[in-house]
């Protein structure tokens, strides 16, 4: 291994990209437990190919496995069966098969041992993260450190090693994968359970796992591309996991073909990097973006195509529609890959491939504009939803936009320090969401009433039956609201205070999108995102009033049997509850007097530093302005502003909702008009998708392609399948099995031979 | 004399060529092919008086595998007729698909 | 050259020719194996005239002397002489047509021949065969390469005659004899025409 590194080494050298170490001194993490850092993927993988030998083993075993192997209907899900929309669902005669199904199976018969082997390798990979990790802070390197494994694609120019990087950003991004991951793993043991897929669930959980670090991990874009599509896969089966049901099936297909939108972005764009740059690596598109001026139209083009990629990975206008629908999938999945990490992976390869994007600052702007949109955008739409997972789909929407916002903005670190927040406060409020999920389901289980769990106006007054998901759940809330001291708060403010210092005066302000000039844009971005923070903020107590306050409407037979859910499950909730109340911490802005601060800025310095000061300033254009020094006095102003939104917010949202109003979803609901309305179908947005792409497409195919086309090909093809038909029925008169009638074509044939050459001058 | 040779073999070879095409009698088909590979062996001794004796050496692995295809032959030769009781190869199409 | 030799070479060419053409148009094989054995003869001596005695010596061995005896031997045996087998040809026009192919092809050689031009760097000086037959006899110059240069091809082609003996033996046997005389039961070895018949 140590070789290796030294050829690889040795080649960014050649390929003029060489901030490794050459010849000299090694890279300071050089025989550190770094060195250990293909264990952190391959670990989740372990635990893939155990998890997967024990679900094929245990379908292909008689008895309680995995449903398809049994081939009765699979909603089996006992304890959570009911996650579908929540319109025109509830009642219908199959959720009485579904319960039905529920009693005849019981737990998998491996459950055992995948409830060791799946969590267990994500405690070893985030013990052996800590561990790096805490190497990495006392070697403080200022240059990624990069394991070349093998020569993946070498063609010609086009050198692809299988190698990963190790730096500040992707460290960042294993802490969280690892541990949050973990977490939420503990959590699906209390979740699955009774999951008759449940080996094949932990399965694709470690599965996810590993290609998300593979992703992360990645020293090259190949790479990370290859954990990009890995993930993509993990999420549509996922989401599909109940895939009996064709709602969740279609719901992962719907998933997976937006992301396909978003991936042939990234392709491009990886294509136009290399024809234009001659390398992948990220090392090497660092050094060789020096010698590129800001602005050329092909880093600009490039990044845009990037950001296809990243907008449809990370939920954004106008790839978003997935999202929602992945709900699909079982709550832990929502929480681990549809909030915390996955849907982050657009964040973070906007920053990984900062170098480009701070050379081109119509397409950051673009990001901003991209981001803040679908900020506002789909925090309004949270506001009428009735579906519990569906608001918190669309809050998640909402604050990766905030980070769209950041990344664009040049302010990479608050673009980190939100993902990591958010995946904190999001994580456990998709889990506290399982938990009343789980409760809810579990009493109507227990009546064998059909009625729909999730949706929030079947709740109501859970805070006695619940009071630990209660108090955790509000605790997400006001993180997520960005009441101060709580963890997004910090990361909110840092973004909203750089977009608002941005458009004072820097390289971005100098520049101009589609004609409007910079500074004006970023002001009115500031303002979408104190909308969209406002917004939040009411959504959110919503959330919080309809599910755990005012009366239970539940039913009365039901409520008796509401509980909270055991300790497997809160006890992750409690972890990521203090995390959401201090994180914030990690980086906590120089006008606190709280030492230290700014700890995470700090920590990313060597990767993002740069990009961040190329934005920040205007550097070499002459007239520009001056690169504006922080002021604490306006940052803390901004803060207060910032917070007073929040706080407004949620005093609007209690003062104006009425718990009281609401009726459960057996009774007939008051019909809702005008903006409500609208609202309540997410401005009809999947209909308009519906009409302008998918209907002209499907009558393109139909009548168009499998019609005229299919038709014209297959008379071709019938047609040569007449002509070779008659050709063999020619063919097979010839042989007339007679010798000498062969004897006759063969000296026909030498005959004509001879003629040939005799006739050859 | 090797022109003459080259022409004497090419108007035996034809000869042989016209018995395959015209008899019917399995036997003298035979034959032809057999006078046919004469006309050749007559083409190689005509050629190994300008290149040498490799000619000759060639010749006589013509005559062993002109031995070994009689006595195969033949003795399908045999088969056919103690079943068919004619050599009329128009009588035996076997070989129809 | 002397006029000896051309003449004796003609009349020896003519007399293949004229023989062949007898061969083909006879009715009874047995007279069709006798002009055959004559065109041998004459070809024989061509084969000598051609200064490639030993292969002329072998030529009235083993085609006149040894492979139309047992196609005599074949015929007589299946008694084909006799005028129920006597197969008459297929009629005018086959002749005619393989006849015409037979001229043109002969006329394209005619027109051809006369361009043919002999590879100079390969040719061996003029009278070399002679020569060499002069000083080591007949046999030697043609043995040489036969053992030597094409061994393999020699030996390959013994194992072909073995296995030429072997298949004649296998299909000239009745149906369910045993060799060896091992006799009893028929049929555990399938008979050459058993295969011919049912194609298996």
């Amino acid at each position: 291994m140590l070789l290796e590194t030294v050829h690889g080494a040795a080649r960014a050298a050649i390929q003029g990209a060489a901030p490794v170490a050459v010849g000299g001194a090694p890279h300071p993490l050089q025989g550190t437990v770094a060195q250990w850092m293909w264990a952190l993927p391959l670990l989740p993988l372990l635990g893939f190919a155990l998890n997967g030998a024990l679900a094929v083993l245990g379908a292909a075993r008689i008895g309680p496995g995995d449903p398809s192997a049994e081939g009765h209907e699979a909603h089996a899900t006992p304890n959570v069966g009911n996650e579908r929309e929540p319109t025109g669902h509830a009642g219908d005669p199959e959720a009485g098969h579904l319960e039905g199904g529920a009693a005849q199976a019981g737990p998998h018969r491996f459950a055992a041992a995948a409830t060791v082997i799946g969590p267990l390798v994500l405690l070893a990979a985030f013990g052996l993260a800590v561990a790096i990790w805490a190497a990495m802070v006392q070697a403080a390197p200022s240059t990624p450190f990069i394991e070349h494994y093998f020569a993946w694609m070498p063609v010609g120019d086009l050198q692809i090693d299988a190698a990963f990087q190790l730096d500040q950003l992707s460290m960042t991004l294993v802490l969280v994968i690892t541990g949050v991951g973990a977490l939420i793993h503990i959590f699906s043991v209390g979740y699955m359970r009774q999951d008759p897929g449940y080996p094949r669930y932990f399965a694709y959980l470690n599965l996810f796992v590993f290609f998300m670090l593979v992703l992360v991990l990645g020293a090259n874009l190949p790479v990370t591309f290859v954990g990009w599509e890995g993930v993509g896969l993990c999420s549509y089966l996922l989401i599909g996991f109940w895939y009996s049901d064709r709602a969740n099936a279609d719901a992962g297909k719907k998933a997976f073909i937006a992301n396909r939108i978003g991936d042939f972005g990234f392709l491009i764009a990886m294509f136009l990097l290399f024809a234009n740059l001659g390398t992948l690596e990220y090392t090497g598109l660092a050094a060789a973006a020096q010698g590129i001026a800001p602005g050329t139209a092909v880093v600009t083009v490039t990044c845009l195509f990037l950001l296809l990629g990243c907008t449809g990975k990370s939920a954004q206008i106008p790839l978003y529609v997935w999202l929602p629908d992945a709900m699909a999938g079982p709550t832990p999945v929502s929480a681990l890959i549809h909030a915390a990490t996955m849907v982050t992976a657009g964040v973070y390869l906007v920053v990984r491939t900062s170098m480009l994007f701070a050379l081109a600052p119509g397409a950051s702007l673009t990001v901003c504009v991209i981001g803040a949109v679908t900020a506002l955008f789909a925090a309004t739409i949270g506001l009428k939803q009735w579906d519990i997972k569906k608001v918190l789909a669309y809050s998640t929407i909402s604050q990766l936009g905030f980070m769209f916002v950041a990344v664009g903005a040049g302010a990479y670190v608050a673009g980190i320090f939100h993902l990591v927040t958010h995946a904190f406060f999001k994580a456990l409020l998709f889990l506290g969401s399982g938990s009343v999920i789980y409760a809810m389901h579990a009493a109507y289980h227990e009546t064998h009433s059909h009625d729909d769990a999730q949706d929030m106006r079947n709740m109501g007054g859970l805070r006695t039956k619940m009071p630990v998901t209660w108090v955790l759940m509000w605790i997400a809330t006001l993180a997520i609201a960005g009441i101060p001291l709580f963890a997004g708060f910090f990361s909110k403010d840092e973004i909203l205070g750089t977009v608002f210092e941005r458009a004072r005066g820097s390289a971005l302000s100098e520049a101009s999108w589609l004609g409007i000039p910079g500074g004006p844009l970023l002001y009115a971005v500031y303002a979408i995102c104190l909308a969209a923070a406002f917004l939040t903020a009411i959504y959110m107590t919503r959330l919080m009033i309809y599910t755990f306050h005012g009366a239970n409407r539940t039913g009365e037979r039901e409520a008796a049997h509401l509980r909270e859910a055991p300790m497997v499950m809160t006890g992750p909730l409690i972890v990521l509850g203090a995390l959401s109340a201090v994180g914030g911490f990690l980086n906590d802005p120089a006008w606190l007097p709280i030492a230290p601060s700014d700890l995470l800025a700090r920590w990313l310095e060597p990767v993002t530093g740069r990009a961040t000061a190329m934005l920040a300033g205007a550097p070499g254009a002459p007239g520009a302005a001056a690169p504006t020094e922080a002021d604490p006095r306006l940052a803390a102003m901004l803060a207060g502003i910032a917070a007073a939104i929040a706080v407004l917010g949620i005093v609007v949202a209690v003062v104006r909702l009425k718990p009281g109003a609401l009726r459960p979803t057996r009774d007939p609901q008051p019909a809702v008009t005008g903006i409500e309305r609208v609202l309540e179908h997410k401005y009809y947005v999947d209909e308009a998708y519906d009409r302008v792409i998918i209907q002209p497409t499907v009558a393109l195919s139909r009548n168009v392609l499998w019609r005229g086309l299919d038709g014209l090909i297959d008379g071709i093809v019938n047609l040569s399948a007449h002509l070779w038909r008659w050709v063999g029925a020619a063919g097979s008169a010839l042989q007339t099995g007679e010798v000498g009638a062969y004897a006759w074509a063969l000296v026909v044939g030498a005959v004509i031979m001879l003629g040939a050459v005799a006739l050859r001058t | 004399m090797v022109a003459e040779s080259l022409f004497f073999s090419a108007v035996l070879f034809a000869v042989g060529v016209i018995g395959v095409l015209t008899r019917r009698n399995a036997i003298i088909i035979f034959m032809c092919v057999e006078l046919m590979l004469n006309a050749v062996n007559l083409s190689f001794i005509a050629f190994s008086r300008l290149y040498g004796f490799a000619g000759q050496v060639f010749v006589i692995f013509v005559m062993t595998v002109a031995a070994a295809e009689a006595a195969v032959g033949l003795a399908i030769i045999i088969a056919i007729f103690r079943h068919r009781q004619t050599v009329n190869m128009t009588a035996i199409n076997l070989l129809k698909g | 050259m002397s006029l000896f030799y051309q003449f004796v070479f003609y009349v020896f060419g003519l007399v293949a020719v004229v023989s062949a053409c007898i061969f083909v148009t006879r009715k009874s094989p047995v007279a069709a194996a006798l002009w055959l054995v004559n065109v041998m003869f004459s070809l024989s001596a061509l084969y000598i005239l051609l200064d490639a005695q030993f292969i002329g010596a072998i030529q009235v061995l083993v085609y006149a002397g040894a492979i139309m005896v047992v196609f005599l031997f074949v015929i007589m045996l299946l008694n084909l002489g006799q005028p129920g087998q006597l197969v008459d040809t297929r009629g005018v026009l086959p002749w005619l047509g393989s006849g015409g192919v037979a001229i043109v092809v002969l006329a394209a050689v005619l027109v051809r021949l006369p361009r043919i031009e002999a590879v100079d760097a390969l040719q061996l000086p003029p009278e070399t065969l002679e020569v060499a037959t002069r000083a080591a006899g007949a046999v030697a110059p043609v043995a040489t390469p036969l053992f030597t240069t094409y061994l393999l091809a020699f030996e390959v082609t013994s194992v072909l005659l073995l296995v030429a003996v072997v298949g004649a033996v296998v299909l000239g046997r009745r149906r369910g004899e045993m060799m060896g005389g091992g006799g009893h039961g028929r049929g555990e070895l399938v008979g050459a025409d058993e295969v011919l018949v049912h194609g298996r």
